[in-house]
């Protein structure tokens, strides 16, 4: 938005600038920066497009193929290869709902607590151990799943089901923890943006603290915290190691929390060493990077849908 | 590229010309120093430079310690040795990227026919897979082959049906793509499928092996060196009653082995020929080679 008055103020500073001021490195740049940026992300999604129809346009499989529920790769003495993907989409849309789930309360009383309970103090302790759980690499979170949540599952919920441990859940709990510091610091940016007149104006017409919170702070940082959940989900949706480690990668259509199932980053990153360019598998695990790239692009518009500020009633 | 091979060929040529002539002399021994060295030489066949091999995990301790005693042999060349899989290696070897592309299954079953036609495939080795299961799983010590085609085509759920505790079998096994899961398709499950899906599959030896170890009433198929590595804590199956050592594997008698193949694209030359007539020479094939739980070639 330009005032009027901006044209001509502008055209007069411009008068007095000399010549490496009127060159603008720095905008030139930013630009350069920007554009550099947008072509790598072009560049990518067509990369990634062009070899995620390879499935279809080179070894012809027909589209409907990939919404089957058999994942059968490796023709045998029984059955063609059946390339369906519907087991990992569905994989990986469960494991991130329910860590989103399972996360979401947690990190956003969390980020309630250092916006607007935490003495400095105790800020002080939470803060840095955020940062702490942001640093630890996805393969320790997969090592300790490994080896002290699968066996706890399978010791003490055994009569639920999870007669060997790696499960659905396994991968959902070890994502929860991962996409915890995530959910966190956005919803906290979001609560610290309420702004303290807000709050008050609540506290002055006697509100508890917790009424203020209730009907104040987290109403005016809804859009916020709902893109907190987003971005934690699609870091849930891109994330592999950890959960390949622990969820028993079995592509079968998952039907209970107990059950081993797999996700489209675990079968990326077992079988894309074992197959060569060219060959349907290998085209097949691009379709599933293509269908991964979807699943974040939907993310990122519900994202920005999201974020875009609620319009005031009148 | 620069290419000094032709007069270090040639010089290599005279070298072997020098042993060859060396051996047959029967029980003279040569006194000429420089004719000495220059035998010892071309048993290493020194080429000066750098090659890349990448590829199966499988075989890549082999080719890494092969690789590190020809450098010791010969201090100018470096051979570099990278895993990824044997797709990767195929794909690396046909695209010029590597030299040689290390892979657990023939090329042709991998790659479109011109493709595979274009690659020339050496045999260095053969490798090994155990069956072992969980060591709660008492009292099963050898399956045959149908014992094992029935418990990995999901016939046999039970081990109490191969003579073990009534317990539930769970399947661990390496990714489908593998050189370890197409063996045993073929070798094993005469081509059939396994259960569907009713393994669990883990990325590597490694994380097999962990899991085996963890879950009670698991079964895997491993790497030999990756059994011995984890033996106390896991218990090996014989397989038609032959154990599965290096020996067994060596006479041919233990059934579950495979090629371990090495290709290159188009006839080898320099460095690389060198290093994949190295791999076939004795001290390679009959001292490296066991000593790392692989059998000969031959």
């Amino acid at each position: 938005m330009t005032t009027p008055t901006l044209p001509i103020a502008r055209s007069r500073l411009r008068r007095s600038l000399g010549f490496t001021e009127r060159l603008d490195v720095p905008r030139r740049l930013s630009l350069a920066a920007a554009a550099f940026v947008v072509l790598m992300v072009g560049l990518l999604l067509s990369f990634i497009t062009w070899n995620g129809v390879q499935l279809f346009a080179h070894s012809g499989v027909p589209l409907s193929e990939i919404f089957s529920g058999t994942w059968h790769p490796d023709p045998s003495t029984q059955s063609a290869a059946i390339f369906g993907l519907l087991p990992f989409i569905l994989g990986t849309l469960f494991v991130m709902v329910i860590a989103a789930l399972i996360s979401m309360p947690l990190s956003v009383g969390l980020a309630l607590f250092m916006a607007e309970v935490a003495p400095r103090w105790a800020r002080s302790i939470t803060q840095p151990a955020m940062e702490v759980f942001v640093g630890i690499p996805s393969v320790v979170y997969g090592w300790l799943g490994l080896t002290v949540l699968v066996p706890f599952l399978r010791t003490n919920l055994h009569d639920l089901g999870f007669t060997v441990g790696f499960s659905l859940l396994a991968g959902a709990l070890v994502l929860s923890l991962m996409i915890l510091p995530t959910i966190t610091s956005v919803a906290l940016d979001a609560f610290v943006t309420v702004p303290g007149e807000m709050r008050g104006a609540s506290l002055a017409l006697g509100t508890t603290r917790w009424q203020t919170i209730r009907h104040v702070v987290l109403p005016a940082a809804r859009s916020g915290v709902i893109t907190a959940v987003v971005l934690g989900m699609m870091r849930a949706a891109g994330e592999a190691l950890a959960v390949q480690m622990v969820i028993g990668n079995r592509p079968v259509i998952p039907t209970s929390l107990a059950q081993p199932m797999t996700t489209l980053t675990s079968q990326i990153t077992l079988d894309m060493g074992n197959t060569v360019n060219g060959e349907a598998w290998n085209e097949a695990l691009w379709t599933m990077g293509l269908i991964l790239l979807l699943i974040s692009l939907g993310f990122v518009v519900l994202v920005r849908r999201l974020s875009r500020p609620a319009k005031v009633k009148p | 590229m620069i290419s000094p091979f032709p007069t270090r060929i040639r010089v290599l040529g005279l070298a072997a010309v020098l042993a060859a002539a060396a051996c047959s002399g029967g029980g003279t021994p040569t006194t000429n120093p420089t004719a000495n060295s220059a035998a010892t030489q071309a048993a290493g066949s020194c080429v000066d430079g750098s090659i890349t091999a990448s590829g199966s995990t499988a075989l890549q301790p082999l080719v890494d310690a092969a690789g590190k005693a020809y450098t010791k042999l010969c201090p100018n060349s470096t051979v570099n040795v990278q895993g990824g899989g044997s797709g990767t290696g195929l794909t690396q070897v046909l695209g010029g990227a590597v030299q040689i592309g290390d892979s657990d299954v023939t090329a042709e079953s991998k790659l479109a026919t011109p493709d595979a036609n274009s690659l020339v495939d050496h045999v260095v080795a053969r490798q090994g897979w155990v069956m072992v299961i969980n060591t709660g799983v008492t009292g099963v010590t050898n399956l045959t082959t149908q014992q094992a085609r029935d418990i990995w085509t999901g016939v046999t759920t039970n081990w109490k049906a191969v003579g073990g505790p009534d317990q539930a079998i769970v399947l661990i096994i390496r990714p489908a793509s593998s050189g370890t899961r197409a063996t045993l398709k073929k070798i094993v499950l005469g081509g059939a499928d396994e259960a569907a899906g009713q393994a669990l599959t883990e990325d590597s030896n490694g994380a097999v092996t962990t899991a085996v170890q963890s879950t009670p009433g698991s079964t895997s198929v491993i790497g030999f060196a990756f059994y011995q590595a984890n033996k106390a804590n896991l218990t090996a199956l014989q397989l038609d009653g032959i154990d599965a050592t290096v020996d067994n594997m060596t006479n041919g008698s233990y059934k579950l082995q495979a090629f371990g193949h090495m290709y290159s694209k188009g006839q080898p030359d320099g460095l690389t020929k060198a290093f994949l007539d190295y791999m076939l020479s004795d001290s390679v094939q009959h001292t490296l080679i066991p000593s790392l739980f692989y059998a000969p070639a031959q």
